[in-house]
């Protein structure tokens, strides 16, 4: 079958056009046949009393304490001659119809809290709204635990923020390594990269919503993202190669099926952010660190997974062939190694590891969104740049620093909406005085 | 279905001052990309830097509406020194990347709550257009079926596109233009003539960046609102697609190809929303519908760069990459 479909002659015009049509009725096709448990499971649980589709005009807000929603809490609205409750749901969203746009009044029941949450200081409750001319106005309450987070002292926020920073710099490598090995033995720069890291996401999003049990619809999502690899390289990247497509091309053609596979996500998945099963932890102390498990979990598995890369690329003839292929693919074809093989190879495993790295992510933000593969595309670069585009360990030492970094910023008083710019600007900044990266050869820059 | 409204509103999209925008945004990138082989994917960066940069001297100085044009073009122009400086003597792909990255830390920093009072955050800034419209020549009356203002805005936005249009035809047509297309060939060739290839790429990201920063002016002012989400990163891939579409070395295929852009994106979503509002349709709703197109968008750009690269009016030997 392969042989078939990729012949040695270079494919013509027809062939292309069925090879991209075929990758793109493949990405349709999982996504259809997922669809259907998505939609189910995103239509939002209706308020009790008075539902709210009653009327056009709602007050909406979400309830979250530091990333976790707050579900099952009470809010009373009232005025214009209209009462009823909002409760807020799984995911902390709240919503309440009102008959007309007019001043209402919102009480938060604070006896309907969870334990341990309070508003935070100088909220206003009771608080009244008003509607502007729109048919819907929202409503945040900020809630925080009071006098515990004012006295946590300078060096123990440190700490938190560093293993935190650690964990989400290692979610990074591992996302950011298949956009550095396409690099180097392709020469691409994938800016589908993120694509695939949100595609490994909703998979587990879809699937466990869709009944399967949890791991399996892990198990899954990973061999569907491996296989998205597979059949991108198949279906587009190789022919394009054998067409003599140039890398700026190829590189616009990366950009047109990020736009492509975006849109087909938010066109099944909708534009909402959901949560994946078990993504509300709260937090354990482990020694003087405080971590939420799923922080800590993602820490351990990146850890053990890159290092097993490490271990393949160093120690395996698998290995050395990758790193042969990524120094310089001819004299790597000449002494015989399949370099249509190792770049198949390098593109099924980078799908895979950017699907893990999605379901990582996809705990770490929290949520799920079609956006968020784009959001960290950009932190891939910085980390792939900042460590050496195209070297293999470059990218994971860039990435682990990009990471670090961005949680750091917030300790030195960085707000946190700005936390992503100070990960792009030291990119900027590295490549004024050290183009080639950390460990990038110079060479490679010209 | 109305066929014939659908049509009708397809083609009026053809003098919206949205496509002006977009036309003078991607003639941007021809003299970027086109004529320089500089890949910049942060033209939405320089756009938000023009529109910002007029809306909040207007709003925050009570500036006329010349010295908020004046600001426009200056930030612009800093801005493209500071892409300009660490990236033009390093290889295409990292211009690519820093200028991405630029244009959403500008996105991300005019969103950041912390600057509220000052860029309006995710809401935006609004009502700076008074002095412009104070501007406008024709009394109260129908044009060509628009209203004063309206008519306003297009003469204005598409009369910027003419201007720049002509002058960038004869820029490149100079010697300073010849320079840049060796540039774009053979840069070694060029520097060994003794030319400072650095100084032209330079010359060359200002100037596509100051027609950045008109676009980014032409299309807030009819909303008198400017917000960040419109400066995403998919701005400016459609302003590729639009630039791909007519061809990347013209001067006059990205106006097409925005004029083209806007007629197929209109004409799609009102067959559509046609089809589904007769019941022909069922498997989609209109909002679907409406992304839908942009997933023709991304697969029309790869058809494109597979397929006709020169794009519809290009000429395949002067395309910016062999």
């Amino acid at each position: 079958m392969k042989s078939t479909a990729l012949a040695a002659h270079p494919p013509r015009t027809p062939r292309m056009l069925v090879a991209a049509g075929a990758l793109l009725g493949a990405i349709l096709a999982v996504l259809l046949a997922l669809a259907p448990a998505a939609v189910a499971t995103t239509t939002p649980s209706p308020s009790p009393s008075p539902s709210p589709t009653q009327f056009q005009n709602t007050i909406t807000g979400f309830l979250r304490n530091e990333g976790q929603p707050l579900s099952g809490v009470e809010i009373k609205v009232s005025g214009e001659g209209f009462e009823g409750t909002a409760t807020s749901t799984q995911n902390g969203s709240w919503s309440i119809g009102v008959p007309t746009q007019g001043t209402y009044t919102l009480e938060l029941d604070e006896s309907t809290l969870p334990q341990g949450i309070k508003l935070a200081e100088g909220q206003e409750n009771p608080r009244t709204v008003t509607f502007t001319g729109t048919s819907n106005v929202s409503s945040i309450f900020t809630f925080g635990r009071g006098i515990q987070i004012v006295q946590a002292d300078f060096g123990q926020q440190l700490l938190n923020r560093l293993v935190a920073g650690l964990s989400f710099g290692l979610l990074l490598a591992l996302a950011a390594v298949g956009l550095s090995l396409i690099f180097g033995t392709t020469g691409l720069t994938n800016f589908g990269h993120g694509e695939m890291v949100t595609l490994g996401a909703v998979a587990v999003f879809s699937l466990s919503a869709a009944g399967l049990p949890f791991w399996l619809a892990i198990l899954l999502a990973l061999a569907g993202s491996a296989a998205y690899g597979y059949i991108q390289d198949a279906g587009l990247w190789k022919p394009l190669r054998r067409r003599g497509t140039g890398l700026v091309p190829m590189m616009i053609v990366s950009i047109g099926l990020a736009l492509a596979v975006r849109y087909v996500i938010l066109l099944f998945f909708g534009g909402s952010t959901q949560q994946l099963p078990y993504a509300q932890s709260p937090d354990i102390q482990l020694g003087p660190i405080s971590i939420s498990p799923n922080n800590l979990w993602s820490l351990l598995i990146s850890a053990i997974v890159i290092g097993a890369i490490g271990f393949v690329l160093l120690k395996t003839r698998l290995g050395k062939a990758t790193r042969a292929v990524a120094d310089n693919p001819a004299l790597a074809a000449a002494s015989g190694i399949d370099v249509d093989g190792v770049i198949r190879l390098v593109w099924v495993t980078g799908g895979l590891l950017a699907g893990l790295g999605g379901i990582l992510w996809a705990y770490y933000r929290p949520g799920v969104n079609f956006e968020m593969g784009q959001q960290i595309l950009l932190m891939m670069f910085a980390g792939v740049t900042l460590g050496g585009l195209g070297t293999i360990f470059g990218a994971l030492v860039g990435s682990v620093i990009v990471g670090v970094f961005v949680e750091l910023t917030t300790v030195f008083g960085l707000t946190a909406d700005l936390k992503y710019v100070g990960a792009l600007v030291i990119m900027i900044v590295v490549l004024l005085f050290r183009p080639q990266g950390i460990l990038g050869r110079r060479e490679r820059v010209g | 279905m109305d066929y014939g409204f659908v049509l009708s509103s397809a083609l009026g999209e053809i003098a919206t001052p949205t496509t002006a925008a977009y036309a003078l945004a991607a003639l941007g990138l021809a003299v970027h990309f086109g004529y320089s082989g500089l890949l910049n994917f942060g033209q939405a960066g320089f756009m938000a830097v023009g529109a910002y940069g007029f809306a909040m001297t207007t709003i925050h100085f009570g500036a006329s509406f010349w010295i908020g044009l004046l600001v426009a073009v200056v930030a612009s122009v800093v801005f493209a020194l500071i892409l300009g400086i660490p990236t033009l003597r390093l290889r295409a792909d990292y211009l690519a990347i820093v200028t991405i990255a630029a244009a959403e830390i500008v996105r991300y920093v005019v969103t950041t709550n912390a600057l509220t009072d000052v860029t309006g955050s995710a809401d935006g800034l609004a009502a700076f257009r008074e002095d412009f419209l104070r501007l406008n020549p024709f009394p109260e009356g129908n044009y060509l079926g628009y209203s004063s203002n309206d008519f306003f805005y297009r003469f204005f936005g598409w009369g910027i596109v003419i201007v720049a249009c002509i002058a960038m035809w004869l820029l490149m047509r100079s010697p300073w233009g010849r320079v840049l297309k060796g540039i774009r060939e053979d840069e070694l060739a060029v520097r060994s003539l003794g030319k400072n290839v650095y100084k032209y790429k330079m010359q060359a990201l200002m100037i596509g960046g100051i027609l950045g920063a008109f676009a980014g002016m032409i299309f807030t002012l009819p909303r008198d609102v400017v917000q960040p989400g419109n400066y995403g990163t998919e701005l400016t891939f459609f302003l590729w697609t639009c630039l791909l579409l007519g061809g990347m070395s013209t001067i006059l295929g990205p106006v097409a190809g925005a004029m083209i852009f806007w007629v197929v994106l209109s004409l799609t979503q009102g067959l559509l929303t046609g089809l589904i509002e007769s019941g022909a349709v069922t498997w989609l709703s209109t909002t679907q519908a409406g992304q839908l197109r942009y997933v023709l968008v991304g697969v029309a750009l790869m058809l494109l760069m597979i397929f006709r690269p020169q794009g519809v009016f290009g000429n395949k030997k002067e395309l910016a990459f062999a």
